[in-house]
């Protein structure tokens, strides 16, 4: 038995929550439509697709035509989600999405599969570590990075019923565990505290929200309290929750499946720095590619697992590094 | 075949407008009349014949779309959309201004009338068109049509042969792609820069009907839209060959005209060239 299903947590990938979403917002929005890029089941597309063949299109593997079809399709009135794999999203599509789609704020959703380390064997070619980076700088752009299943169906249906705008949603391949459910609450650009705490903060997204509670425990253990922030919506920030943690428990460490440049602890401690600068360390992918591996062994390489981000934590408050 | 007095009726709109491009690039100091003023003719026949629009709801959802994918030609839209009375005619003197509708590429966002998408990044108008028809055909199930109009050069970058490719298999056969074929990019010539020839057999290849005509004859023009009319189960391109410049002495098939604006000297040159008299330059042509 795993730690993760100690804990009861169902091992779900998040991807999952994305097909389902697109499925059940089929029925309600006849305007829905979706684009893919000959990855349909990958993205659990096909959960869509299967349901309303109509409405489903299949650009082949042509990301730029995809991505800038599915802007042409939301000038028309449609919501027009494209999804392929993150890397091809946001690398090989950019231009598409920052000129056509965010210049003219259409009404597109990108699900980014296959985010982080999660596509473990394909190799460093396949793992998405730059997206938080290339999709934050784009205006107009919406940024979500659920921490499960769960949260990314929420966040779906909150992109395409609330959002009349471009919004890009990272989730993974691999099964993570689901650390919430039906009934928590979720509000884009409003970050969860999953668990308080007054030594410090473990701001996350993603699967590394998991690990970072799981660190807490090993915190706990040792008489240190932290501060679990799942902080889904990179872009806009929750300026209010990270200024409070900040101010609350002075000291953050940022967990992110990711490159640390300009990534998801960077986009933290832009806030923290203009509210109230205390200490911070961030934890991530250093300036290298990834490579192949399970995404279990991966999170252990890239020190991404609850071991080292209670040690990191320990040493954030030592001022240890 | 146009009548005689069509004819001269399109001939004076193509006229006035040469005159606002000249006018407008001269006034902003920047911008690319070359590639506008190779698209005359057609946005002549397009915008006072073909297409179906309502210059007075320029939000009219049965609307024909059109999708200027080579953006920078954007002086040639501004001034057929003031000359069909979309939006005030001394607005064009505000264009690449700072605060101005008429932005350097045309942008959806600052609201000027008749602008359906902003576009500029080369390569991305007909995937945009696509989604377009797409919608038009599969879900509206509307009779209007979307017009791409795309530079030869603009051909060069790969995304378009992916759209290509995907209008066919998608069946659009209410999309129209117009292929201004003047053979001049910034660097020189097409076929010495990066050759995309031959372009028929290449579009016929991908699934598309072609049509070719002479882009600064009215007639051609207006025989060859007028046969694009017609569905056929397929997406049409319509290649005009044409001039890059036309129309203004200094400028005819020069690469060099096709990024930078007349001095005054110039501009005067021009409009004597177009058969107006110098003057009109400042006080314009009404």
């Amino acid at each position: 038995m795993t730690i993760y299903e100690e804990h009861g947590w169902r091992m779900i990938p998040s991807r999952n929550g994305f097909g389902l979403a697109l499925r059940d917002l089929g029925e309600t929005h006849p305007e829905l439509v979706v684009i893919g890029a000959d990855l349909t089941e990958s993205v659990r597309a096909n959960y869509f697709a299967e349901k309303y063949p109509d409405r489903f299109f299949n650009a082949g593997i042509a990301e730029q035509n995809a991505a800038t079809i599915a802007a042409g399709l939301a000038l028309s009135g449609k919501i027009a989600v494209f999804s392929t794999y993150g890397v091809f999203a946001s690398g090989r599509a950019f231009d598409q999405l920052r000129t056509t789609i965010c210049y003219n704020k259409t009404n597109v959703k990108i699900g980014g599969a296959h985010g982080g380390l999660s596509v473990g064997p394909d190799g460093a070619t396949h793992q998405a570590l730059e997206e938080i980076a290339l999709i934050r700088v784009l205006p107009n752009m919406v940024l979500i990075i659920p921490a499960d299943s769960e949260e990314t169906y929420k966040a779906t249906v909150a992109a395409i019923e609330q959002i009349d705008g471009p919004v890009y949603i990272r989730f993974g391949r691999s099964p993570v565990p689901t650390i919430t459910n039906k009934d928590t609450p979720f509000e884009v650009g409003k970050a969860l505290t999953i668990k308080d705490g007054s030594d410090l903060t473990i701001a996350a997204c993603g699967s590394c929200v998991a690990e970072s509670l799981l660190a807490a425990e090993i915190l706990d253990k040792k008489g240190i309290s932290a501060r679990i922030l799942d902080i889904h919506t990179i872009k806009p920030i929750d300026k209010t929750a990270i200024e409070l943690a900040s101010r609350e428990t002075g000291a953050i460490l940022t967990v992110e499946e990711h490159q640390v440049h300009a990534g998801f602890g960077s986009a933290v401690a832009e806030v923290v720095v203009q509210t109230c600068p205390v200490p911070m360390h961030f934890i991530g992918i250093n300036d290298r590619f990834g490579e192949s591996g399970t995404p279990q062994e991966l999170i252990k390489f890239f020190k991404l697992d609850y071991e080292n981000i209670a040690l990191q934590a320990m040493k954030l408050l030592e001022r240890n590094f | 075949m146009l009548t005689d007095i069509e004819r001269a009726k399109y001939r004076e709109i193509a006229r006035r407008i040469r005159f606002d491009v000249i006018k407008m690039t001269y006034h902003a100091g920047s911008g690319h009349p070359g590639g506008s003023l190779s698209l005359v003719e057609l946005f002549t026949m397009l915008y006072f014949k073909h297409l179906v629009h309502k210059p007075n709801d320029p939000n009219w959802q049965d609307r024909d779309r059109l999708v200027l994918s080579k953006g920078h030609a954007c002086p040639a839209l501004y001034a057929v959309l003031a000359e069909s009375g979309y939006y005030p005619r001394e607005e064009m003197w505000t264009l690449r201004k700072f605060g101005s509708r008429l932005q350097g590429h045309p942008a959806k966002d600052k609201g000027l009338p008749g602008i359906e998408v902003s576009t500029g990044s080369l390569g991305q108008g007909l995937s945009i068109a696509i989604g377009m028809a797409i919608s038009a055909k599969m879900f509206e199930r509307r009779d209007n049509r979307i017009f791409a109009i795309l530079g030869d050069g603009e051909i060069q970058e790969g995304q378009v042969w992916e759209a290509f490719m995907s209008a066919s298999h998608f069946k659009l056969d209410n999309l129209i792609a117009i292929i201004d074929n003047n053979n001049l990019q910034i660097d020189g010539y097409v076929d010495k820069v990066m050759c995309i020839y031959p372009l028929k057999e290449k579009l016929q290849a991908f699934g598309w009907r072609t049509i070719t005509c002479n882009g600064h004859s009215l007639d051609e023009v207006d025989k060859a839209l007028e046969i694009a009319r017609e569905k056929t189960g397929k997406p049409t391109v319509i290649i005009i060959e044409t001039i890059k410049g036309k129309g203004i002495s200094f400028m005819n098939n020069k690469a060099e005209w096709h990024g930078k604006a007349p001095s005054r000297e110039q501009a005067l040159i021009a409009v004597t060239d177009l058969g107006y008299p110098e003057n009109v330059l400042d006080k314009d042509i009404d």
